[in-house]
Order: C-alpha cells, then sequence, then structure tokens
C-alpha cells in the first residue's frame, strides 16, 4: 500500500463560504495539515475574512484573529511576542494574507516582520487581484490580464505593468526559509509546509490559488489550471532556504505559455504578438531563477 | 515609596516598568521618544522582562499590541501627534476587540505647518475611537494614571483601551518630584491579567470576525455599555489606589475653589496649574470662581458637569484645539451635556494655547475678564495675534 504523504489530520471544515472552486481554501488546509492544531492563524481583510464564516462561527479547528489590512505582518510580531510572554514556545503563528494585502497595502508590515526576524509564518494566497471586493488589480495581477480596473477596450489592454516580484522582495530580507507552493501540487506544499515548521525564525510562502470568477474559467477547472501555471514555468515551485535557491519541480521542457493563457477568460483579450512577450518575459524569469539555483 | 524628580515621560515608563507590562510595541516620534527609550533601558538591564517589539510604524505598533493582548499579554505603547493619526484606524480596532491596550500619548500640535509643540487636535480627534482618555496635569498624576489604566483597561466589566496623554514639554520633558510607589503596592492594586476572551491555541475561537446587520449594533452597544460602567469603575480603582498609595486625582471632574462660586473655568491638562494660580488671586479679590478639569474626555464626565452647573452662573471652557466649522471640542460636549438641565448657565468657548502657545497668568485673567463680563461671541480665540502682529 502506497504511504499517505498528505496528513490525515483535518482542521479548517468543509462549512466554509468560498466561492465554488476556490483556490483559497486548499492553501489554508493544506497549510494547516502541515502544521498541525498548535497554531493560530492572524488573517487580514480578504477572502478569508468571509470564507472563515461570520460570527459566531468559524471554518478553523484552531484560533483565528483578525487583523487590519495592512498589518499582517505586525500581527504576527504581536502574538509571537505574546505566546513567548506567556509561556507558549512550541505554538506556531501564522500569517494568512492575500495577494493585495501582502504585496501591496501589506509590504511594509511584512518587510518590518522579516527584518526583525520574528519567529512565524507569513502565508501570501495569491488569487493575482483584490478578490474580495470584485476583481480589482493589484500589485500581483501578471501583465495582460484583465481586471475590473484594467478592462479591455480600445485604448486599455489589460494590465500593462508585470506581476511585482514578492519572492525576490522577500529574499533580499534573508528570510529563514521561503517557498512558493500551488494547491495543485498538494505533496510538495505539505512537504514545504512541514519544512517550514521544523525551522526558526522569519518564513514566508507563496501560494497561487486560483480564482474561478476572477480569472474567468469554469469551476471545475482550478487544478487543471494550477497544474498549467507551473508546468508552464509562469509559476515555478522553488524554495530558498538560508538563502540558497532549489527549484522543486522540473521539467524537461516547459509547456508553452500559451495554453494557460487560453484556458482563461482574463487573457481572452490577448493575441499572438502579446503572447509572445509574454512567454519572452517568462522564459527571462526562468532562465534567472535557474541561475540563482546555482549560486552557493 | 521613593520620590524620583522625573519626566512626564518617565514617569509613563515607570508605571509602564511597575505595570509589568509584557509586550511593548512603539516607534519614535518627538517628544514621545524618551518614554520608550527608557522602557528600552529597562528591558534591555533585565529590570523588566517583557518583549519590546521594534515595529517600523505606529499603525503597526498598535496593531502588534492589539494582536499580543489577545493573546492575553499586558501591552503597552506610547505615541504623539502624527503617530497617533497614523494609528486612527487601529484605535478602533482595539476598542472593537475588546482589547485592554494601554497607551500613553503626548498631546502635540498636527501638521502642517509642523509644530512639535502642546495642541491636543491630536487627541480630541480619536474621541470618537472607543478609547477611555485621560488628560495629565502633573507627573505625578500621569504616573498614577497609567497604573489606574491597566486596572481599568482589563477590568472584566471595562474591557477597553485607554489612553493616558500629557501636554508635550510643559509635561514631557519637565522633571518634577514623583513619588514612585513600591512593587508590592503595585502588586497589590495591579494583579495579572485574567486570561478570559483571550485566544487559546487548540480552542477553535475566532476574535474580530464579521456581522451582518442583524448584529453589529449589538457589538457597538456593548462597547457604550462598557464604557457607561467604565465611570463607576474607575471611581473604585481610584478608590483602591489611594488606599494602597495614600494619592487620589479627584475622579472624572477634578474641581478646585467651586465652593460659593458663580462662574467656573473647565480646563484639560497643564493649563489647569496656571489657571488654579488665577483662580486663587481672583478669589482674594472676593471674586466667585472656581475651576473644574476634565480629566477624563472619554467617558465625558456628563452628571459631574451637571451637578456642578446647577449652582454657577457661567462657565468658560478653555479649549486647546478647535474643530473646524465647529468650536472648541471641550465647549461642544459640554454644551451638550447641559442643554438638557433645566437650569443652563451662560458658556463661552476660549480657544488658547494652541501649537504650544504659551497660556500664562495673563492669558487666564482675560478669559475670566471676559467671562464675568458675560460679554463677547460664544466663541473667542484668546491670544490671537493681529494681522499686523503676525507680520
Amino acid at each position: 500500500m502506497a504511504r499517505l504523504t498528505i496528513p490525515a489530520i483535518e482542521l479548517m471544515s468543509s462549512g466554509h463560504s468560498a466561492c465554488p472552486g476556490c483556490g483559497a481554501p486548499l492553501v489554508m488546509r493544506y497549510l494547516l495539515k502541515g502544521l498541525g492544531p498548535n497554531t493560530i492563524v492572524t488573517v487580514p481583510a480578504c477572502c478569508w475574512t468571509v470564507i472563515a464564516t461570520p460570527f459566531p462561527t468559524t471554518a478553523l479547528d484552531v484560533p483565528m484573529l483578525d487583523n487590519a489590512f495592512e498589518a499582517t505582518g505586525a500581527s504576527i510580531s504581536g502574538l509571537r511576542a505574546a505566546a513567548d510572554m506567556l509561556g507558549l514556545k512550541d505554538v506556531t503563528i501564522v500569517g494568512f494574507a492575500g495577494d493585495g494585502g501582502t504585496v501591496d497595502i501589506g509590504l511594509q508590515a511584512l518587510s518590518g516582520m522579516l527584518e526583525r526576524r520574528t519567529d512565524g509564518i507569513y502565508v501570501m494566497y495569491d488569487n493575482e487581484a483584490y478578490m474580495n471586493t470584485g476583481v480589482q488589480r493589484s500589485g500581483a495581477t501578471p501583465e495582460g490580464a484583465w481586471t475590473t480596473t484594467t478592462p479591455v477596450d480600445a485604448v486599455s489592454r489589460g494590465k500593462a505593468e508585470q506581476k511585482k516580484d514578492i519572492m525576490a522582495i522577500v529574499a533580499a530580507h534573508r528570510p529563514a526559509y521561503a517557498a512558493t507552493v500551488n494547491v495543485a501540487f498538494p505533496e510538495d506544499f505539505v512537504k514545504k509546509v512541514e519544512k517550514a515548521r521544523s525551522i526558526h525564525g522569519p518564513r514566508f510562502i507563496h501560494a497561487l490559488a486560483p480564482c474561478p470568477p476572477g480569472w474567468r474559467y469554469s469551476s471545475e477547472k482550478t487544478i487543471e489550471i494550477g497544474r498549467l501555471a507551473t508546468d508552464t514555468n509562469v509559476f515555478p515551485l522553488y524554495e530558498i532556504e538560508d538563502g540558497k535557491y532549489r527549484i522543486t519541480r522540473k521539467l524537461g521542457k516547459a509547456k508553452p505559455v500559451a495554453e494557460y493563457l487560453k484556458a482563461q477568460g482574463r487573457f481572452g483579450h490577448l493575441n499572438e504578438a502579446e503572447i509572445a512577450e509574454i512567454q519572452a518575459q517568462v522564459d527571462a524569469n526562468w532562465k534567472r531563477l535557474v541561475t540563482l539555483e546555482t549560486l552557493p | 515609596m521613593v520620590e524620583l524628580v522625573i519626566s512626564g515621560n518617565y514617569a509613563q515608563s515607570y508605571a509602564a516598568k511597575l505595570a509589568r507590562v509584557q509586550v511593548v510595541s512603539a516607534y519614535p516620534i518627538t517628544p514621545q521618544t524618551s518614554i520608550v527609550e527608557k522602557i528600552a533601558e529597562f528591558v534591555a538591564s533585565g529590570e523588566l522582562p517583557a518583549q519590546y517589539i521594534k515595529v517600523e510604524s505606529e499603525h503597526s505598533a498598535m496593531q502588534a499590541c492589539i494582536s499580543a493582548s489577545a493573546l492575553g499579554a499586558r501591552t503597552y505603547t506610547a505615541t504623539s501627534s502624527q503617530g497617533l493619526l497614523l494609528m486612527h484606524e487601529l484605535l478602533h480596532w482595539a476598542s472593537g476587540a475588546r482589547t485592554p491596550v494601554v497607551m500613553g500619548v503626548v498631546n502635540r500640535a498636527v501638521a502642517p505647518p509642523w509644530s512639535i509643540w502642546t495642541d491636543h487636535g491630536d487627541t480630541i480627534s480619536q474621541r470618537d475611537t472607543g478609547w477611555i482618555t485621560f488628560y495629565g496635569e502633573s507627573n505625578q498624576e500621569v504616573l498614577d494614571t497609567t497604573l489606574m489604566a491597566f486596572r481599568l483597561a482589563e477590568h472584566p466589566d471595562v474591557r477597553l483601551p485607554v489612553m493616558v496623554t500629557e501636554d508635550a514639554f510643559y509635561l514631557s520633558h519637565t522633571v518634577e518630584p514623583v513619588d514612585i510607589p513600591t512593587q508590592a503596592q503595585v502588586d497589590e492594586f495591579l494583579p495579572p491579567r485574567d486570561l478570559q476572551f483571550t485566544l487559546q491555541p487548540g480552542t477553535p475561537t475566532r476574535l474580530g470576525s464579521f456581522v451582518g446587520p442583524d448584529l453589529y449594533m449589538e457589538f457597538r452597544h456593548k462597547i457604550a455599555r462598557a464604557m457607561e460602567r467604565s465611570r463607576r469603575v474607575f471611581l473604585e480603582i481610584e478608590e483602591d489606589y489611594r488606599r494602597i498609595t495614600g494619592r487620589s486625582h479627584g475622579g472624572l471632574l477634578p474641581t478646585y475653589r467651586t465652593e460659593g462660586a458663580d462662574t467656573v473655568l473647565i480646563t484639560m491638562g497643564t493649563a489647569t496649574t496656571t489657571a488654579k494660580g488665577v483662580v486663587e488671586e481672583l478669589r482674594e479679590r472676593g471674586k466667585k470662581v472656581g475651576l473644574a478639569k476634565l480629566r477624563a474626555f472619554r467617558p465625558f464626565p456628563v452628571e459631574e458637569l451637571r451637578e456642578l452647573a446647577s449652582t454657577v452662573d457661567r462657565i468658560g471652557i478653555l479649549d486647546r484645539s478647535f474643530t473646524f466649522g465647529a468650536a472648541g471640542s471641550a465647549y461642544t460636549e459640554v454644551a451638550g451635556a447641559l442643554y438638557p438641565t433645566p437650569h443652563r448657565p451662560l458658556l463661552r468657548d476660549f480657544v488658547a494655547g494652541l501649537g504650544g502657545r504659551d497660556i500664562t497668568p495673563l492669558t487666564i485673567h482675560e478669559i475670566f475678564t471676559e467671562l464675568l463680563a458675560g460679554k463677547g461671541g460664544e466663541v473667542t480665540w484668546t491670544g490671537l495675534k493681529t494681522r499686523k502682529e503676525v507680520a
């Protein structure tokens, strides 16, 4: 019999209120499987504010603290300090924020938490736009994507700018551990979370969380699109441990980016030239990552 | 008990240490800095076993305090002016989450133009955030009130954050003799926090959460009731403090020479001491004047004011800030408190001392002269320079 690599423990109940096919509950579910019950989660304004269900209910079997939109990093530091003073040494403190709450409004507090070497884990679940408010572009929205604030019309072709490289920003703070994970690769996901749990110091996890209404695809395709994101090198899986990069999924030859783009309505307007441009950018990013991996 | 000659800022630091705060989270701003520098020294020397989080902004300072408090730690921070304004969102958060954070605030003017001097505009503009708010008159009062603030904030009938303010430089950087209670006295007065309604690892609870229109009003009403209860609780706490240390500062609205007074001036913070001297002089000249100090702005001492107003003819209010498009906030609050009473004395608002302009005995004399004459407009900017004087 094959050994189960995903822990059986469930610390998130199915009675949550996410949209059908949402990637965000999967991020929470795999995260808590890897971290176990001695965990406290602090969550800013984001889809999970709603997914966790309203007062007096909760979808989590661990304590959850709501914090201000831009302050997740500070909340992690506060919880850690209190836990240390109250003798709760073994508890894992986790901040769980969306991409807007991390790469835009929450960047300062994240930077502060990393610089202070807070012993905690910051998880950014990335659905690549402000989805809870109804699909407005964030710094994490990829180039070319349609959102409600980057419409496609006579003089607008979706988001004009590239996705902010949060992993590079985090890496510049020399975290104890940082990794990208994808809900379409749960074994890799849980393994990285378990590794993160075993390390002390500031840790960061960048989790891809496909969003059916925001990315404009049918809700049963979340895992399929998640796999394409990694297998086209749009969202490579890698980790940074003590400054050392390691790519955790490598294909002999990546699939063309067009396969990923054409599966989603938000990219439906892109022409061949625009797709080629994105392909070139993805290739360049991948090449850079492969080079980083060779560094000692 | 020992007597130390210390600044208002150090009075805050010593109070935090005596309260055995567990988590301090702060960001520097003039003139608050020496509060958190002193606490850093206490932590560095091992005198205060606490976690000191050196955050990257006041916004993060308050979030870290709220989160630490949510887990059950006794928390303290301090700020001033722009820093307090940056915290504004989190001030609402602290009261909404019912986290008993205690904060020292040095009252300082708001920019632009830049000014680091005394002004109540920073704290007055936080009056609707659900914080219990005290204005200190002396360094001793600042220390004592800060100790009371922890017990008040953590009281099961209250569970609200408390800020203790002191005027920039007049207190923050001026040294006065301050009696420091012993650790044993403070320990008797202030027991460790109880951990009811805090996050417990292993227990599925959510603190904060979200609600629909069916419940939000009830959450707000609970805060309103807690704030009402804090009036009684504070008086009980201050009485207990007096029992242990022998000191009390007269509740929410301390009065001075109001016996038989027909005219009363209401002050806040350090201008009170100056005004007391003038009241004394005027009394010697046979004027029936007195003084009341808004020690607490939240909860606003409505009943105390009504009782005071029932026997006087004129009340002047000295406002060290101004609400544009209305009047000074202390004035509008006093007017609001007194309107439903049968005996409504004449009210006059005197706006003075903004941005650190000294409120001297002459300023107070000028105010009393106008007030006693009962003439002039509803709102007067006392000590305002003419165009010629400015040029």
